[in-house]
């Protein structure tokens, strides 16, 4: 899919996650808003997945360690064909397999249960190492907040990838400068990233993780620096393409009244024209 | 008889752990073993040597040793992730539950040195509440061998077992119980010594303690039959609702603490299906003094003699 045709289907992804979130009457649409354009690149120009065949053993796997942001997973694994479309308005709902945080016991696509933060990097460095010890070319992705970078699980996981090279491994950190309660820079400040980050050992770049060039562009193998895991610090917007969300701390987990609702529906199918 | 027994073989049951692990691996190269910079302590030495690839060293990191453990079983390996028991479950409990047992990874955990094996380096080092932390757990299997052959069969098992399961082994030498050749099956109790006046049920460092109980009640009349429980999650309901019933009494030994552990989940049988006078001897709630594992469980009322004396008073309160 070229990125003209990424951007139109980010926007309608966005679309679906603000009605579902609005409907179902809670979900956490500000990181999802930061994420999607980054989700919809990985699904459809990026990642070796077959919803035909989901736990086909060479497939590239996609860790989303900020689990919270659950439903535009869910709305882009409906995309992809992995769950029914339909299913969507289930989210949250009692028995839904779509419940706040994905569950690949019930949901096809979903490699790794995540909710509490800083456990996907962790599995995606084992990952990573199961496909070096197979010697096999398929790459795993991880998606984590910049928030959740606090936790030190995930530079006990840095240390280990540097240690084993695993230039299989791509890290992906959407900063949205943003974390549940305040700013970033208020809270526990890990940015700048890549003074951190360069010294273990891994390679680092930074984009707009809202220009699907730039993303893409990113993502490609041709930008792997053999010998060194890649992370791609995504500055992004915590409920980018909504103006009243974006740049907002309020709208972590916030839902839009009715009026909202409109107001963002109507300001992201304007985009779209 | 306690003369005769000091004179038996001591198994430490990580050699047979090791052992067993370095034939599965080279049968079957999806096999690998992780460990947290516990290359000697989880005896991996050998395993080091013969399959230098396949052991993946995360250094002093329990969170990333459990997720590691985690990913590796996504991309099809068969990880045995090895750590002092104290640190495999305390430092990375919420990895086991969110990462291991709710995402239902083929992760097998190896808790080395459990109980009170670390002994006078205190109680930062014991693993005295694996069996309550992990029971309370939905969907990982929890199982303490009784010895060396038990450990071999239970490791075996692991590998060809699909699912989470913490196998707690400890460094504290112990006799051979069970016949070479066992097999070992989860869920199950193993009937060591029969007797119609009191179970005693124990399992890991415990059962050849309880065995030694055993016959000294035989001494006083008192016959005590003898569970070895090595599955406590999966529990023998079964195993424990006859001993019940025909028994009449019911005394658990375990090296961990009596809230949460062994005793707990046989008296939460017992008390839904038979209930019967009970005792649970473990470590009572404290945090141990300083002493060896093997001091400690005496001072705990778990010497052969502490058993039975505690058994001779339960076996006392039947009506």
């Amino acid at each position: 899919m070229d990125t003209q045709d990424l951007r139109r289907l980010a926007n309608a992804i966005r679309r679906r996650d603000l009605q579902a979130v609005f409907e179902a009457g809670a979900g956490h649409i500000g990181g999802e808003m930061s994420v999607i354009d980054i989700l919809t690149a990985l699904y459809f120009h990026v990642l070796r997945v077959d919803p035909e065949n989901p736990q086909d053993p060479t497939r590239d796997r996609f860790v989303l360690s900020k689990g919270h942001t659950a439903c535009a997973l869910y709305v882009v694994l409906a995309e992809k064909g992995f769950i029914p479309k339909d299913e969507i308005k289930t989210f949250l709902k009692p028995h839904s397999r779509l419940n706040g945080h994905p569950n690949r016991t019930k949901v096809p696509g979903v490699e790794t249960n995540t909710g509490p933060l800083g456990h996907g990097l962790p599995v995606a460095v084992g990952m990573a190492l199961a496909a070096k010890l197979d010697n096999a070319s398929w790459r795993t992705f991880v998606v984590t907040g910049d928030g959740e970078m606090q936790e030190g699980s995930n530079w006990e996981a840095i240390a280990s990838a540097a240690q084993y090279k695993l230039d299989n491994l791509t890290l992906i950190i959407d900063h949205n400068r943003l974390q549940q309660g305040a700013r970033l820079a208020e809270t526990n400040n890990l940015a700048p990233f890549p003074p951190k980050l360069e010294p273990f050992g891994w390679a680092v770049e930074e984009i707009d993780g809202h220009d699907m060039d730039q993303i893409v562009a990113a993502l490609s193998p041709e930008k792997v620096v053999p010998g060194k895991p890649r992370c791609i610090v995504a500055h992004t917007n915590k409920g980018n393409g909504i103006s009243f969300m974006s740049d907002n701390v309020a709208w972590h987990h916030k839902v839009p009244n009715a009026e909202q609702y409109k107001q963002a529906m109507a300001e992201l199918e304007e985009a779209n024209q | 008889m306690n003369a005769i027994a000091e004179k038996v073989k001591l198994f430490d049951c990580r050699d047979a752990f090791t052992e067993t692990l370095e034939a599965l691996a080279t049968e079957d190269t999806n096999v690998v073993a992780v460990c947290n910079d516990s290359v000697g302590s989880s005896k991996l030495t050998g395993f080091r040597d013969r399959f230098p690839e396949r052991l993946i060293n995360v250094g002093i990191a329990e969170q990333t040793l459990v997720g590691v453990g985690a990913g590796l079983a996504n991309g099809g390996k068969i990880p045995f992730v090895c750590g002092a028991a104290c640190f495999l479950t305390g430092r990375s409990l919420e990895q086991i539950k969110a990462d291991v047992a709710y995402s239902n990874t083929n992760v097998k955990l190896i808790g080395i040195s459990s109980g009170m094996a670390y002994g006078e380096l205190g109680p930062t080092h014991h693993s005295t509440e694996d069996f309550a932390w992990l029971r309370a757990i939905p969907n990982i299997a929890v199982v303490a061998p009784c010895d060396n052959v038990e450990t071999a069969a239970a490791v075996a098992f692991a590998a060809a077992f699909e699912g989470p399961i913490f196998l707690r082994l400890s460094r504290v030498g112990v006799p051979q119980l069970l016949p070479d050749g066992h097999t070992f099956e989860l869920g199950k109790a193993n009937l060591l010594r029969d007797g119609s006046d009191v179970t005693l049920i124990a399992n890991g460092t415990l059962t050849h303690r309880a065995l030694k109980a055993a016959e000294l009640l035989a001494a006083k009349g008192i016959e005590a039959r003898v569970l070895n429980m090595a599955s406590v999650r999966p529990i023998d309901e079964q195993a424990i609702i006859k001993a019940a019933k025909e028994t009449g009494a019911i005394l658990t030994c375990e090296e961990h603490t009596i809230f949460g552990g062994l005793g707990s989940a046989v008296a939460e049988v017992v008390v839904d299906h038979a209930p019967v006078p009970m005792k649970r001897l473990g470590v009572p709630g404290t945090f141990p003094p300083t002493g060896s594992a093997n001091f400690l469980l005496d001072e705990f009322g778990m010497s052969p003699d502490g058993i039975a004396t505690t058994a001779t008073a339960l076996v006392q309160r039947k009506s």
